[in-house]
């Protein structure tokens, strides 16, 4: 993970040994916050498996806030993902524990 | 929020599940997972002690790598780079060792190779696990080999032998295809049929040749026939009926935006619903790993 840019407010993460399966989720969370002015990846060269992720909040959030809030709500999605597909399958009568 | 999974059908080796309130980017995140990142163990190294076969050696070491192991990936270790011995935690060895021969009783006239010879289909039956260090106490009930017993690696005739030993590893698909769990997985949205005005009598009928079968029922009210959408799950999408100038305008074909219908088909190392439940983990896995690196490099 690499980090620059011009002030705190616009961050471009480079993220290596990534591409569109952590990219494409990953912004998609970010975006969802309201904070955030612009956020966007792309992958600079496909032979290279690293993208370059940008965060630019506005106002005087400082980039690396909505960038952290997106990992973890996207950690909770996968989470919530998971423990309803767990509990799916298990057999009817357990499901009423859960 | 308002997001729920349906398993609709469990079979052998396939599963078939809904996802709905879920979004594009994570639907496809998973299934990318579920084909490219979900760990396995597959041959990686095949160490050719005779092979007079007709097959040649790297042939012959493509199509083993290629056959599924029987082997939980979650037991192993990945091997470290540079490390060409293999331990006992990350490498399983199987052998295979086997030569034809001509059977003495066969009749004078057959031409059946069953008949003349012995052993000239090598199956993946053939190979065995030869535990290595302490694996036997390690795994003192497992019984790791190829998930098909029935697969044909090489044919040979008397004289030819072949005897191979066999180190798997454990690796994801994005090094090497062989190394992926699914068969395929796949998912696609599920469709939206309106029918904008009532349709009646022979329109009805024909409208319900232009869909897959089961889609389009047709009702009996008040002495005529009209058509229904009875189960829009079925529907392939095959915009048949924009071919017919009658019915073109009086239906929508339109997707449910986040209703969408997965399909994962296992090669029989993981039940599909662990490898979904792996890929979800590891997703997780990959978030945790930037928030680590987040808090541990100082930002500037």
């Amino acid at each position: 993970v690499q980090a620059d840019g011009t002030d705190g407010n616009c961050i471009t993460f480079v993220l290596h040994d990534e591409d569109h399966t952590l990219g494409n989720s990953l912004r998609y969370m970010v975006m969802k916050n309201p904070d955030v002015e612009f956020c966007g990846y792309c992958i600079t060269h496909p032979s290279e498996s690293k993208i370059n992720f940008r965060i630019q909040t506005r106002g005087g959030l400082p980039a690396v806030e909505p960038f952290r809030k997106g990992l973890n709500d996207l950690m909770g999605v996968c989470q919530h993902v998971l423990n309803t597909f767990e509990v799916r399958l298990l057999p009817e009568e357990l499901r009423g524990l859960f | 929020q308002a997001f729920r999974v349906d398993i609709i059908r469990e079979e052998e080796g396939a599963l078939e599940f809904d996802m709905v309130g879920i979004d594009a980017a994570i639907a496809n995140a998973f299934r990318r997972i579920l084909l490219a990142e979900v760990p396995t163990m597959a041959v990686e190294k095949v160490f050719v002690y005779n092979n007079t076969s007709i097959v040649q050696d790297e042939i012959l070491a493509h199509r083993l790598g290629l056959i599924p192991i029987r082997a939980d990936p979650r037991l192993f270790e990945y091997r470290n780079q540079g490390d060409e011995e293999g331990t006992e935690i990350d490498t399983l060895q199987f052998q295979l060792k086997i030569k034809c021969s001509r059977n003495p009783q066969a009749a004078k006239e057959s031409s059946d190779p069953n008949e003349l010879y012995f052993n000239h289909k090598v199956y993946s039956k053939h190979m065995t696990w030869v535990p290595l260090g302490n694996q036997t106490d390690l795994f003192p009930d497992a019984d790791f080999r190829p998930v098909h017993d029935d697969i044909l690696i090489a044919l040979l005739r008397p004289g030819q032998e072949i005897d191979v030993l066999m180190h798997c590893v454990k690796g994801i698909g994005k090094d090497h295809a062989k190394f992926s769990p699914v068969a395929t997985a796949s998912y696609r949205l599920l469709p939206d049929i309106t029918l904008l005005q009532p349709i009646e009598d022979e329109a009805a009928e024909m409208l319900q040749k232009c869909f897959s079968p089961g889609v389009i029922e047709i009702q009996n009210i008040k002495g005529k026939k009209v058509a229904r959408v009875a189960n829009a799950r079925l529907d392939t999408f095959s915009r048949e009926v924009f071919r017919h100038e009658g019915l073109k305008n009086l239906v929508r074909l339109a997707r449910v935006r986040n209703h969408y219908i997965f399909s994962v088909e296992s090669t029989g190392i993981l039940p599909p619903d662990v490898l979904v439940s792996e890929a979800i983990k590891i997703l997780m896995g990959k978030c945790q790993r930037f928030l680590n690196e987040l808090d541990s490099v100082p930002m500037e």
